[in-house]
């Protein structure tokens, strides 16, 4: 490096990296350790913290509220995920076109991205209110008696997975039509002179090149889908009776509400390690499925 | 054009091509129908909203909706109170991300390399793993319903030092190697040389730190709980619809008010905005 060695050169770093260095360790860094170490401790935020060891732990192990929360959350994930990718790949293929007014209609997918969850919750509650929500009054004019939605037991998570697909959808089409438009023209026109027709074209050209961006929005999706909070908090508050309850609302509770911060930071620590599993699996997976040209 | 084509080829172009609005509009209707059936309820007297089958407009149309928010709740602090958090955490993130990324860009020192490896693993970090350890130390530092207990989790972004380091790299060396002949020190080369050439990336990386900041909601629900005094729209709004549990026109009407400032940032940041998101996806 020109002009600047030795000390004067540890002044300039220390002076560029230090304001977001001293953040990252008090905001994010220090909180995760802190977070391992708070999960071994009895802790109602007001009384002195007690040494417990790993108790927390195994009664996480045979909590059925947790479990139930765990087990619900899943279920968002494997119903959330393919409703949003496939969907977002709907969307992104039929923008991809060279048609007149695509960028307003993208431009109107991407709405439901820049809202909030708290709107979006709300809004789907009410769309889908049991009494006289537009979904059901819609099902109503094909003969279909509509369920209780998040009244139901039985279609509370539902109700939640297909508020958030719908947010969702917007953000997934941006990251793949960015991908799709990254594939080289001359390919489609080498495949149809080979005589191949679009849906041929689709499966043999597009689906392969677009496999990584597919994988990403497939693995950010998947760590987001982990931390579902924000619809369940405001459309179910994980009711009725548990039926739609998820691990990050029984952190806030547990803290919050129960008085049990070492208890939920022992819930931040699995979740977290769960996070890291999956992903670590999904690094592993896409060697059998990801095509990096 | 003087190709010469067969009829029938037209014809079926122009199908596909009609076919494909068709589907398009099916999409927009998807995707923003619900926002005017949201528009539409905000409007609606209190026996309208009842009404089985729903009216699908307003009859008769009513304003007093909003009325009813401004006077159960302070929308107007909540509003401020997001306003100004999400303009300083959006200028605190730009200031820190362009500082660590132009340091990982343009200086080579010992450990670098680690140290961003070190910025990059926090991407790994939610915040729902860290809120109960962060809740604590801002309640340390008697922070709790504060504007800076607010900001001061969110200042720092992996991710934007991760985008700007990026935008660094794509310019020229000769470029700060110039201006070092000329005497220059490394803060006129960030300031005056290489700042104003990313200034589409540092756009880019605003408008994504806005739009979050805006949203937000586990943080700031959790840092302002039991007060109302600092609480931004989000919030507030989930506040509201603890009040009205079944006044859906209310509720509303509320959604409305919350959404109308970013909808109005969204239209003249549209492109920004997704090509910003589009950004997300490079990173993979």
């Amino acid at each position: 490096m020109v002009g600047v060695s030795g000390w004067r050169k540890a002044v300039v770093v220390t002076g560029f990296l230090a304001p977001s260095l001293i953040a990252l360790l008090a905001f994010s860094l220090g909180p995760m350790v802190a977070s391992a170490w708070v999960s071994l401790h009895e802790w109602n935020l007001i009384r002195p913290a007690k040494f417990i060891g790993l108790d927390n732990f195994r009664e996480l192990w045979h909590d059925d509220d947790f479990h139930l929360a765990l087990q619900n959350t899943l279920y968002y994930l494997v119903g959330y995920l393919p409703l949003v990718v496939a969907g977002g790949l709907g969307l992104a293929v039929l923008l991809n076109k060279r048609l007149k007014g695509v960028a307003l209609f993208r431009a109107m997918y991407f709405l439901p991205v820049i809202t909030s969850w708290v709107v979006v919750s709300l809004l789907w509650k009410w769309l889908l209110n049991p009494k006289n929500g537009l979904i059901n009054t819609m099902l109503g004019w094909v003969g279909v008696d509509g369920p209780g939605w998040w009244t139901s037991q039985t279609w509370a998570m539902p109700s939640v997975i297909l508020a958030s697909a719908w947010k969702d959808l917007g953000f997934v089409m941006v990251i793949l039509l960015a991908g799709l438009q990254a594939i080289p023209h001359e390919l489609y026109e080498a495949a149809a002179i080979d005589g191949a027709r679009p849906w041929r074209q689709f499966r043999s050209v597009t689906l392969p090149l677009l496999t990584p961006s597919l994988f990403f929005v497939f693995v950010i999706s998947m760590i987001n889908g982990f931390q579902v909070f924000e619809q369940v908090w405001v459309m179910t508050d994980g009711g009725p009776a548990g039926s739609s309850t998820v691990v990050v609302e029984q952190i806030v509770k547990n803290t919050f509400d129960y008085g049990r911060a070492g208890y939920a930071s022992a819930m931040s620590v699995v979740l977290f390690v769960i996070i890291l599993l999956f992903s670590a699996v999904q690094l592993r997976l896409q060697k059998r499925w990801v095509f990096y040209g | 054009m003087a190709e010469v084509v067969a009829p029938g080829f037209i014809t079926a172009r122009r199908t596909r091509t009609a076919g494909r609005y068709a589907v398009l509009l099916l999409g927009a209707v998807v995707m923003v129908g619900p926002f005017l059936w949201m528009l539409a309820a905000s409007l609606k007297t209190d026996a309208d909203i009842q009404q089985v089958p729903p009216s699908v407009l307003p009859n008769p149309f009513t304003g007093t909706n909003y009325g009813r928010v401004l006077d159960a709740f302070p929308f107007w602090r909540f509003l401020a109170n997001s306003v100004v958090v999400s303009l300083v955490s959006t200028l605190l993130q730009l200031t820190l991300a362009a500082t660590a990324g132009y340091c990982f860009a343009r200086i080579e020192f010992r450990g670098r390399n680690a140290l961003f490896g070190l910025y990059l693993a926090t991407m790994m970090i939610p915040l729902q793993v860290v809120i109960v350890p962060l809740f604590i130390e801002m309640r340390n530092l008697h922070l709790v319903n504060t504007y800076a207990g607010l900001l001061l989790p969110t200042i720092v972004s992996a991710f934007g030092t991760f985008l700007i380091r990026q935008a660094f790299l794509a310019l020229p060396k000769e470029l700060d190697e110039a201006a070092f002949v000329d005497g220059a020190g490394h803060a006129r080369v960030f300031f005056q040389i290489l700042l104003p050439l990313i200034a589409p990336a540092l756009a880019t990386f605003a408008v994504f730190a806005f739009m979050a900041s805006w949203n937000a909601f586990l943080w700031p629900l959790i840092i302002t709980r039991g007060s109302q005094s600092h609480a931004t729209l989000p919030v507030g709004l989930s506040l509201l619809q603890g009040q009205y549990t079944t006044s859906w026109n209310v509720v509303m009407a509320g959604a409305v008010m919350s959404i109308a400032p970013i909808l109005a940032f969204y239209i003249f940041t549209q492109r920004w905005v997704i090509r910003s998101l589009a950004f997300t996806g490079l990173k993979g």
